[in-house]
């Protein structure tokens, strides 16, 4: 089974690298855009086929090195 | 007076950190990251500055899981003294010994040049050699310097005094280089023996280098 984890900043925490890519779209006249974040994404391959024990492990790896909570939220994909 | 400087791969600023604290006249010792113990007649344990493994995933994330960071926390949580200069400081808030984290900075620069802070609170070990409103000229070096906590964990900050250092121009101004939440450099935990700052005070120990400023803040950490 594979893990998509997207960990992007928390909503309220400015996201200065989105602030510029913002900048550049607009810059290049790319219009409509409202906001724009900037996040990471993390694939992991797993040997666990249970889907349940996946994303509770995942979730424990996010909360325990992935993401730091205090300024980032993640999300997990499973597939 | 025994301090011990804590060696990750990718830490680059261990041998300034030495010399600095043994011009001041303590005996020091390089701790590599794989011990499990830290020497038992440290006074002051110190992270230093650098890029531990590599910065990969964020500053200081990879770091806490090393193995000499076990003992650090015990050190910590016994009440020795801890100080994290810049990748230290990071290193410190992602182990859960400060309060905060420290994003990429506003400007998305890697800013490398001194800085004048402003000495918020003295009624500690660090920053006890100076006065409150005092001004120094320390050199800063980082691309993730940017402190953030949130409301209620600034407010705390304050009322406990945990607010060590914030970023200033010549004339004690608000001059904040990195978007730090009220421009803050430097700050302690609440029962004030674990210390983390951005700037590198080890770096200011000779004027001819610009600054000798650091002296009077490291020095703090010998006098009783």
């Amino acid at each position: 089974m594979k893990a998509i984890v997207n960990i992007s900043l928390k909503a309220g925490v400015l996201d200065s690298q989105g602030k510029a890519v913002h900048h550049a779209l607009d810059s290049l006249h790319f219009e409509g855009v409202n906001d724009v974040r900037v996040g990471k994404q993390i694939v992991l391959q797993l040997s666990e086929n249970d889907k349940d024990k996946a994303m509770a492990e995942v979730t424990k790896m996010c909360e325990e090195i992935l993401a730091n909570t205090v300024i980032e939220d993640y999300e997990i994909e499973l597939v | 007076m025994k301090v011990s400087i804590l060696q990750f791969p990718g830490t680059n600023c261990d041998y300034d950190t030495q010399y600095a604290f043994e011009r001041l006249g303590a005996q020091t010792e390089i701790i590599w990251h794989k011990s499990e113990t830290i020497p038992e007649e440290t006074n002051l344990l110190v992270v230093a500055g650098g890029f531990s493994y590599g910065d990969y995933l964020r500053s200081g994330a990879i770091a806490k899981f090393s193995p000499v960071m076990k003992a650090v926390i015990a050190y910590a949580n016994d009440g020795g003294k801890v100080l994290g200069i810049c990748n230290g400081f990071q290193i410190l808030t992602e182990a859960g010994l400060l309060p905060g984290a420290l994003k990429r900075n506003d400007g998305l620069h890697f800013l490398s040049k001194h800085h004048r802070l402003k000495v918020e609170n003295t009624d500690n070990d660090f920053l006890k050699k100076l006065q409150g409103g005092d001004i120094v000229n320390i050199p800063i070096a980082h691309h993730d310097g940017n402190y953030f906590i949130d409301p209620k964990g600034l407010e705390e900050l304050y009322a406990n005094k945990q607010i060590l250092l914030t970023y200033c121009d010549e004339n004690g101004s608000v001059k904040n280089p990195n978007g730090s939440i009220d421009s803050i450099a430097g700050i302690c935990n609440t029962t004030k023996n674990v210390f983390g700052l951005m700037p590198h005070p080890e770096r200011a120990m000779e004027t001819m280098l610009g600054s000798d400023d650091g002296v009077k803040m490291l020095q703090g950490f010998l006098e009783s």
